[in-house]
């Protein structure tokens, strides 16, 4: 008996074993061999690895010569890979480029110098004629600018089950009016006898959808106005999108806390919700169970934010001491060209930042986020580090959690406005 | 003086590489953290300006981290309890004499042999706190015993939830607690129990005042191992629930604070986390110290 126990822990524990050891990918970085470049990113897994995958094949048909190194780090979101990334860059040994949200998040990074200035190569490839003015403008910090973006995501994309809002007497193909008249459609839908007709998940997710209300209580402007100081966080504005977001928290799944964005998704794809607010590259989640848009699910901008794009993006750096710096502005032309753009969108199902890609490349939704991303207005999304430095959303996304749990309004406002103060100091 | 050399040479020499790791990068780097904690270093940028104890006043008023704190004192409440009387129970039926004791054993040690983060994962499931149609885990199973009333949200309750957390650790290391009783139990010679018995006392007062009193070291480092444990927590948590704010505790916030880049604000977390492991380890140094003496 006893053996036999002492073989059965003997095999958990090299399972464990196993399943602990990470896989490393491609060869090691050495600084006196020019023709290696080492990109870190967090795409290690699903769309985002295809996505990468094809845009590793055109960087090597476009530059045969350099040897491309895979530094990728797992974790959703790109949370392992940020804490891996700090310390690198702590001790002085960066990749030769990584991956990092476009705007205000880099903005750490660019105060304590750690990447370079790439006006130049803007320049040199005539970027600023090719990128929209308005990414251009949230992509420069004081006359520079310090990342080439790879690809534009939606952040204010409203999911819909069709069967379910049929169910309950709504016509799908029309997305309500404003927030007043999407939460009476919630209570139609859950009046039909659907518990939690709005899917939502963990922290950042509740944090996607108040920036949402936000956006639809606020406006274009009043909302990037809370970004640059120039708008209260107390302002009558802010607490109707306050309460607007709390009352849109009484139609949601309890176990959301747990729920990462894919887990959320999933129950609008199985009927158990009518709504889900996510970014687009909830399409995959869709297509992937076998469902069409306009069939079985619709998208709508969120109700109120109509004509308004909430933008992020994934860019590419170049630190300051990168090893093989002359092939790291390779892979950046590589990314910043139209077809290094259409490798990797094509795949991951996120739309080019260049306006000169030809929409016939792309599916139908991304056809329309094109139109859309060249014609609406464009804000920066909280939730992806577009709108507000690292520290700065962190703290909302603990507010927000905490709200959650307490759902109390007042304490929610004080939170906003003192992490406001806080990085505006 | 040669041959004291010889005596004394040879165990320094083989001390001294474990000393000096042991000064570098305990008590050198606990030193560096200190440091840091009192500068102003909030960002990447930021040079690290000496501001004195600055950064713990601003900790110990924020609500969040008090917030982290009474979460982290629920769970090492309902943790202690939980792993001291299930360990006691089980290590006293033990005793008591079941048959095929060895199975029981290894069935309650064995989930120690799995790691914190490998068992978070299937608590996270077992612990999800969907009900009604979407339930599973915990709460289906109530639901398919009938017991629908006793579904709840686990971790998501504001203030009880970290007593769900609880629940794996318990799981996980009552089996160790049983295991020092039980070694403790087996430790009591048969003829005190024999002789109590002879002088006519009853079960209890034969466990009041033999098995106890020879039970209580042992009991008292199981406190310290499992409180030591408890302060510590983070592997669980991240594995349960990820770093989010209804099961903050003090570890998992000095995470999210260092991947904001706010060395400062994290090293003062860190430095309180050491302070308060220290309230439990040094009393208990000192207690080892002092009965290593009186039995030399």
């Amino acid at each position: 008996m006893r053996k036999r126990m002492s073989i059965l822990a003997g095999a958990l524990a090299v399972g464990l074993a196993l399943t602990g050891c990470s896989s490393g990918g491609g060869g090691e970085s050495d600084p006196e061999n020019p023709d290696q470049v080492e990109v870190f990113t967090w795409w290690a897994s699903g769309s985002e690895k295809a996505g990468l995958d094809s845009l590793v094949k055109e960087f090597n048909s476009q530059y045969p010569d350099i040897e491309f190194i895979n530094a990728a780090v797992a974790g959703g979101a790109g949370s392992n890979a940020k804490a891996a990334l700090a310390s690198r860059l702590e001790s002085d040994n960066p990749p030769d480029t990584f991956q990092a949200h476009a705007g205000a998040e880099l903005s750490d990074y660019i105060a304590a110098e750690q990447i370079q200035d790439l006006s130049g190569l803007y320049e040199e490839l005539g970027l600023t004629d090719v990128f929209p003015a308005d990414l251009i403008d949230r992509l420069t910090v004081d006359g520079k600018i310090y990342s080439v973006p790879s690809n534009i995501h939606r952040a204010n994309v409203t999911w819909v089950n069709t069967q379910v809002l049929k169910d309950a007497g709504l016509d799908p193909t029309k997305a309500p009016e404003d927030i007043d008249a999407w939460i009476s459609d919630l209570q139609k839908v859950k009046d039909s006898g659907v518990d939690a007709p709005l899917a939502i998940g963990t922290e950042w997710t509740q944090m996607q959808l108040l920036e949402n209300v936000l956006i639809a209580d606020l406006g274009a402007d009043g909302y990037a106005g809370l970004w640059d100081g120039s708008a209260a966080w107390d302002s009558d504005g802010v607490k109707t999108a306050v309460d607007h977001y709390a009352q849109l928290m009484e139609f949601v799944n309890q176990d959301y806390a747990g729920l990462d964005w894919d887990a959320a998704s999933q129950i609008v794809i199985d009927g158990n919700a009518a709504y889900n607010v996510m970014g687009d590259w909830a399409e995959a989640a869709f297509t992937q169970a076998g469902q069409t848009w306009g069939t079985e699910y619709t998208t709508w901008p969120t109700p109120g934010t109509d004509g308004i794009f909430d933008f992020l993006a994934d860019s590419f750096t170049l630190p300051v001491g990168a090893p093989h710096e002359q092939a790291a502005k390779d892979w950046l032309t590589t990314i910043s060209s139209a077809e290094g753009q259409k490798a990797f969108n094509t795949v991951k199902g996120s739309i080019p930042a260049r306006t000169d890609a030809d929409p016939a490349d792309y599916g139908e939704y991304q056809q329309s986020a094109m139109t859309s991303f060249a014609d609406d207005t464009i804000v920066s999304s909280l939730a992806h580090g577009a709108a507000a430095p690292i520290a700065w959303s962190s703290d909302i996304s603990s507010a927000v959690g905490k709200f959650g749990s307490d759902r109390d309004q007042e304490a929610l406002i004080t939170a906003l406005v003192a992490a406001a103060e806080s990085a505006l100091s | 003086m040669r041959k004291g050399i010889r005596n004394w040479g040879p165990p320094v020499l083989l001390l001294t590489p474990s000393l000096i790791l042991v000064a570098i990068f305990v008590y050198g780097l606990i030193i560096a953290n200190i440091q840091t904690s009192m500068t102003d270093r909030h960002s990447l940028a930021s040079e690290g300006a000496f501001v004195g104890f600055e950064n713990y006043i601003t900790l110990l008023t924020e609500s969040r981290f008090l917030h982290s704190l009474l979460n982290l004192a629920v769970f090492t409440v309902v943790f202690i309890v939980g792993t001291m009387v299930f360990g006691f129970i089980w290590a006293w039926l033990l005793d008591k004499g079941v048959k095929a004791e060895g199975i029981f054993r290894s069935v309650y040690l064995f989930p120690m042999a799995v790691s914190f983060v490998a068992s978070g994962v299937v608590w996270r499931w077992l612990l999800n706190s969907a009900e009604g149609d979407r339930a599973s885990g915990l709460n289906r199973m109530l639901q398919t015993f009938g017991l629908d009333f006793l579904q709840n949200s686990w971790w998501n309750e504001p203030i009880w939830g970290m007593a769900a957390i609880a629940m794996p650790a318990i799981w996980q290391l009552s089996g160790y607690i049983m295991a020092l009783f039980l070694a403790g139990f087996r430790g009591i010679p048969d003829e005190l129990r024999e002789a109590a018995r002879m002088d006519g006392a009853s079960e209890w007062k034969l466990y009041r005042h033999v098995i106890f009193p020879q039970l209580s070291p042992i009991a008292l480092s199981a406190l310290i191992i499992v409180s030591h444990m408890s302060l510590k927590v983070f592997d669980l948590i991240m594995a349960v629930t990820k770093a989010i704010y209804q099961t903050e505790v003090p570890a998992t916030y000095m995470w999210i604070a260092l991947t904001e880049n706010d060395y400062a604000k994290a090293s003062a977390i860190a430095t309180v986390l050491l302070i308060l492991a220290s309230l439990f380890i040094i009393p208990y140094l000192i207690h080892t110290m002092r009965e290593e003496k009186r039995s030399s």
